[in-house]
């Protein structure tokens, strides 16, 4: 039940991107075209799920047990770097495949404010390494929902005569926030659940 | 270049929240008021001034294949300074940037310039350029903090200007920051044709 919870306050009440502000960059870079996000979530999803298991082992068996809890930043950067190296590497040999669909997205994850946010929330929420999982995992759907959703508008708006001065980035900010308040229209839905499974 | 246009440079030319659009994260996250908005931007310009300067100086000594790694561990080595600082003098500041200040290492304003400016130019140009991208970069963020905090709360920096029943709630929660960048975007385009 508790896992329900976090995956569904996850992906839509707490979105990463509409309402918790991460990963904005590529929210806005990689969403011109459906084909081109979907691509792109799925990396993300990969990377996200993966660096939070492997930050989440990092803090609590190496950090916590030699009291470098100030060092968290650091490591945690270090860590994702080199994972995201690592697995283009991999992926180039085992999968050429997946690593044609993947692979221009992998050098762009280094810097996505998502994955480094995600690693340090777990650690704030202190959970455990299961939650965590199932935390990173729903919030790259999240990220993904969002970001598909928001290029299908973008392609529509490609359509559309824009005025002169709103071309470009401020019509894509509007259109983003609309997109959030839509999904603002989930707020209170996780505490509906906490009270239907009756959590509190 | 004269310093001083290396820092109108970094207002104006190339603003990093009107112009270059980078560092969207902070921008929209922390603005919720006029204050949030400008200390984010002060905490991004002190570790962008010495970053800019540290990897400047080291650019030498550094090879080219492991540039991105040793400008990472630099700008992690500051902030984790900067997270400590704020955490022991300013703990109302750590409470309401919260994840966002371990999160500058990972503001692409930062590693950005790095590439752009302090791997190509003197160190004192670049502390320049850091100062002046770390204003333009607060200058964003405040003006968008007094936009969103005067319409969503009737306030300016904790000064109450509109009675309370003329707040638009809608500006200090999230869809507002997308809103209201996109409407002073739209702004500067205008001006910058005029």
């Amino acid at each position: 039940m508790e896992y329900i919870l976090i995956f569904i306050s996850a992906i839509f009440v707490n979105n990463i991107v509409l309402s918790q502000f991460l990963g904005i960059c590529p929210f806005l870079g990689v969403s011109k075209k459906i084909d081109t996000s979907l691509g792109m979530s799925a990396a993300v999803a990969f990377v996200l799920t993966l660096a939070t298991i492997v930050t989440w082992l990092v803090q609590h068996y190496v950090l916590d047990v030699f009291g470098l809890a100030y060092l968290q930043t650091i490591a945690f950067i270090l860590v994702i770097a080199a994972l995201v190296q690592m697995v283009e590497i991999i992926l180039k040999k085992v999968s050429p495949a997946l690593y044609q669909a993947l692979g221009i997205f992998l050098p762009l994850i280094t810097t996505n404010c998502a994955v480094l946010g995600v690693a340090i929330l777990v650690i704030q929420k202190d959970f455990s390494l299961l939650q965590s999982v199932v935390y990173a995992f729903s919030t790259a759907l999240g990220f993904g929902l969002a970001l598909t959703v928001f290029a299908g508008m973008r392609e529509q708006m490609e359509l559309s005569s824009i005025p002169k001065g709103m071309r470009g980035m401020a019509i894509v900010m509007l259109s983003a926030g609309l997109l959030s308040l839509a999904f603002m229209g989930f707020s209170g839905v996780d505490g509906g659940l906490r009270l239907l499974f009756g959590l509190d | 270049m004269s310093y001083l246009s290396i820092i109108k440079n970094g207002i104006v030319k190339e603003n990093p929240t009107f112009v270059l659009m980078l560092g969207m994260c902070p921008t929209l996250a922390t603005t919720t008021s006029a204050i949030n908005g400008m200390s984010m931007g002060l905490a991004t310009m002190a570790v962008l001034i010495c970053t800019n300067f540290v990897i400047s100086c080291i650019k030498k000594v550094t090879p080219d294949m492991v540039r991105i790694p040793v400008f990472i561990v630099v700008i992690a080595a500051f902030v984790t300074i900067l997270q400590m600082i704020i955490k022991a003098y300013l703990p109302e500041i750590d409470a309401s940037l919260g994840l966002f200040i371990p999160l500058i290492v990972v503001n692409c304003i930062i590693l950005g310039r790095a590439e752009a400016f302090a791997a190509k130019n003197s160190p004192v140009a670049s502390l320049f350029d850091g100062i002046g991208i770390g204003l333009g970069f607060t200058i964003g963020l405040t003006l968008l903090g007094v936009c969103r905090e005067l319409l969503g709360s009737g306030s300016v920096f904790g000064l109450q200007l509109l009675p309370e029943t003329y707040n638009i709630l809608l500006f200090v929660l999230p869809p507002g920051a997308f809103i209201t960048l996109g409407f002073l975007v739209a702004i500067v385009n205008k001006l910058k044709k005029a």
